[in-house]
């Protein structure tokens, strides 16, 4: 008998993990130790993890979604952690990737705002600031080989200027229009280029929030690690809101159409 | 059920601090003029993350600086490099020759030989005596000035092209008559519009956008037609007797 | 001065005969030289406020703050060195910062006060330092409601109703024994500041003032922040003319 619940009904031998579900993936090892084990080792493996966050700009600022989901490996542990962030008065964050690791971002961006409103001299820090900031933290942690584990979105609206851009655990930045970070940036921004491209400037609040609802739509549909429970986070010049949770409206009755996916008939 | 010990294994997940980001870069140098350009595609794997990040860089007035690999560290890089060139004005209240810029990187890029900046540069320019320049660098600082080089994902595409087209290499000249040594700005700027259609068209992680720096050499006679092109911007900074354009195109998309 | 010259005065670290710290009562001195400060712990929130003796028309008007803020909630005023009182105020920054990340909490003032009154009291213990030239008025709104405090440059730190500190404390304390604290909204107590930092100030002596005042509460959405200009130059104005029916 095998005692250990987490090598119950699992695929055979997915030593690969090829469906990254990672930690529970990992059997526990009852071997010889190897003595130099405890040696200096920095990189870790993110453990409690967010997926998609999707963002785009529109008429009057960026719109950002994010899932309520914290999954743990491939066990969906916290159904109602937010992953959107206010920092300050003209900013977001939102995040995928190692829950904790982005807890911890959360509280050094909280302590620099409180910071900054302490100096009380007039300047306050924008997206623009906000995400060079992060950017910094995010580069000089992957030099020391010990990364912080998320992909994050930052956008905010600040002087009457949009900004929308990412960083990652490598340091990896950029600026565009849509982003959409982890699943999402396959199923997602596609949708989200095709509404968005050259419309920045046009595209309504209403219509914002149909493609970002449309497109969380799909990655519940598709993304195995996703919840039909999300929050919408909005930036204009009036200043950020972010919404009470939503509930996708989904229809799973095609299934019992589809050979493989219900119940077999024949 | 496994069995426990063909498991027992740990999977080793190795954190991999380097990712590449696709796109390409090139610089040709003329006899009184430099052309350094670059696509704006930002890729990883088969995404394309943004079309527009910039990975050609004025320095100075006489140098610009095409960074291509892995794009934070090409962003830590150049940023590292303009801050070194601060303290330089600082200290000796003027630009730095191009020259000593190649050097500085070189010096700069080799202080990290066992932990690499993963990119490619090229430097281009005017030096000090007005002849155009190209400086192209390994990512661990191996250096050497030439007229042209292509860097990146298309380099293998784009650099015959330019062997042929500038060096004419597996050309024969007609009778009595003999290859230029330097070729006019407009042609050059032809052979970087077609080199960066022809990688679009081939390569998947080249397009979206380009953008063509020209430094002029001090007395430029191009200086004129390159005032009155349309989409051309001038970027030179105060003084400078040189002078930097940027000329943008549009690349295709898909 | 008795104590000069007896030799007991020379080290913070030294008590005289009868039991007391010399350089920590000249500590207090460097205190009554300086421009009151006082503090109104009122209905809705605190009320800080500062009379900053202007020494030179060269200086630039509304520099060098005497009122700082620690963190969004908690506002503080110094009577006494000026380097002094930023230097605690960074302590008070970094004090309430690590509260913040120990406990994920906004730092209750009592947490703040009783570390600043260790830090402060830590330098009235050895020879090789000197102890803090200030009087300090803490003020904020805390999951307690709002609250008020005093560290003096022994370290010891009261709370109170209505708290002043500096050259015209006496005065200002007789003033601030008059007023109903806690029936006054944190706008009617904006105003009586004002008119208290007017009635205390002796320009005969001392020459310009500029008034410093700040507030946290119900009407800042919990921040604290300086009071905006319209209300500032209200106050002025309103203080001025009741000075003159008070003389």
């Amino acid at each position: 008998m095998d005692h250990f619940p987490t090598n119950w009904g699992r695929p055979r031998n997915d030593l690969s993990d090829a469906y990254g579900t990672f930690p529970l993936a990992q059997r526990p090892y009852n071997g010889g130790k190897d003595m130099f084990a405890e040696g200096v080792k920095h990189t870790q493996q993110p453990i409690v993890t967010g997926t998609s966050v999707l963002a785009i700009k529109y008429k009057d600022g960026i719109m950002m979604a994010a899932d309520n989901l914290a999954s743990y490996g491939s066990l969906a542990r916290f159904k109602s952690i937010q992953r959107l962030h206010p920092v300050g008065k003209y900013t977001v964050i939102g995040a995928g990737g190692d829950m904790s690791d982005f807890q911890y971002i959360q509280s050094i961006l909280d302590d620099t705002i409180i910071e900054e409103f302490a100096a009380s001299d007039g300047h306050t820090l924008g997206p623009v600031e906000i995400h060079e900031y992060l950017s910094q933290i995010m580069y000089a942690r992957r030099s020391k080989i010990d990364p912080l584990w998320n992909s994050l979105i930052v956008g905010g609206v600040k002087d009457g200027k949009r900004f929308l851009a990412y960083v990652d655990l490598l340091g990896t930045t950029y600026s565009a229009s849509t982003i959409a970070t982890g699943y999402g940036a396959f199923i997602a921004q596609p949708l989200l280029r095709k509404a968005v491209e050259g419309n920045e400037n046009t595209l309504t609040e209403d219509a914002a929030m149909a493609i970002l609802e449309e497109s969380m739509r799909v990655l519940y549909y598709r993304d195995a690690r996703s919840l039909d429970k999300y929050q919408l986070a909005k930036i204009t010049a009036d200043g950020i809101t972010v919404s009470e949770s939503r509930h996708l409206q989904t229809s799973w009755s095609f299934a019992e159409g589809i050979r493989g996916y219900g119940a077999q008939t024949q | 059920m496994p069995d426990m010990n063909s498991l027992a294994h740990p999977q080793q997940h190795q954190f991999n601090p380097y990712t590449e980001n696709g796109g390409t870069i090139l610089a040709i140098a003329g006899e009184d003029f430099t052309v350094i350009a670059g696509d704006t595609r930002q890729s990883e794997g088969y995404s394309i993350q943004t079309r527009y990040a910039p990975k050609v860089f004025r320095l100075t007035d006489k140098a610009v600086l095409a960074v291509n690999g892995f794009a934070a560290d090409g962003n830590m890089f150049v940023k590292k490099v303009r801050q070194r060139l601060e303290w330089y004005r600082h200290a000796h209240a003027k630009d730095m020759p191009l020259r000593a810029i190649a050097r500085l990187i070189q010096t700069m890029l080799y202080a990290r030989r066992f932990f690499p900046f993963y990119v490619y540069n090229i430097l281009g320019g005017i030096e000090e005596d007005g002849s155009g320049a190209v400086y192209s660098f390994d990512p661990v600082g191996s250096y050497e000035r030439e007229a042209c080089r292509a860097a990146g994902a298309a380099q293998s595409l784009v650099q015959p092209f330019l062997d042929n087209q500038i060096y004419f290499k597996n050309q024969t000249p007609a009778q009595d008559t003999s290859h230029p040594v330097h070729l006019p700005l407009h042609s050059v700027l032809a052979l970087v519009i077609d080199s960066f259609t022809g990688a679009t068209e081939r390569h998947i992680e080249v397009g979206d956008g380009l953008e063509m720096y020209v430094v002029l050499a001090r007395g430029n006679p191009a200086l004129q037609s390159l005032q009155d092109l349309p989409g051309a911007e001038e970027v030179t900074g105060t003084q400078a007797e040189e002078r930097v354009f940027v000329i943008r195109r549009d690349l295709k998309k898909d | 001065m008795t104590s000069i010259g007896t030799g007991y005065d020379l080290s913070a670290s030294t008590y005289s005969p009868d039991g007391r710290i010399f350089q920590v009562e000249y500590a207090a001195k460097a205190v009554e030289n300086s421009g009151t400060a006082i503090g109104l712990r009122v209905k809705g929130g605190i009320v800080l406020a500062v009379e900053k003796l202007v020494h030179s028309k060269l200086l630039v008007p509304a520099a060098n703050k005497r009122i700082l803020t620690v963190d969004p909630h908690i506002g503080l005023a110094t009577a006494g060195l000026q380097a002094d009182g930023r230097h605690l105020a960074n302590r008070a920054r970094d004090e309430a910062s690590n509260y913040r990340d120990q406990y994920k909490t906004n730092p209750p003032l009592k947490a703040i006060v009783d570390r600043l009154g260790l830090y402060v009291q830590a330098y009235t213990l050895y020879s090789s330092v000197r102890p803090f030239g200030i009087s300090t008025i803490l003020g904020a709104v805390d999951k307690d409601g709002p609250s008020l405090y005093v560290i003096e440059p022994s370290g010891v730190h009261y709370g109170y109703h209505g708290a002043a500190v500096g050259k015209g404390r006496q005065l200002a304390k007789t003033e601030l024994e008059k007023l109903k604290l806690s029936d006054l909204s944190m706008r009617e107590a904006v105003l009586e500041a004002a008119r208290i930092i007017y009635v205390v100030h002796d320009d005969a002596k001392e020459k310009d003032f500029e008034l410093e005042i700040s507030w946290v509460g119900e009407e800042t959405n919990g921040l604290h922040v300086l009071v905006p200009k319209d209300l500032l130059d209200e106050a002025n104005a309103k203080a001025k003319a009741a000075l003159e029916t008070f003389e």
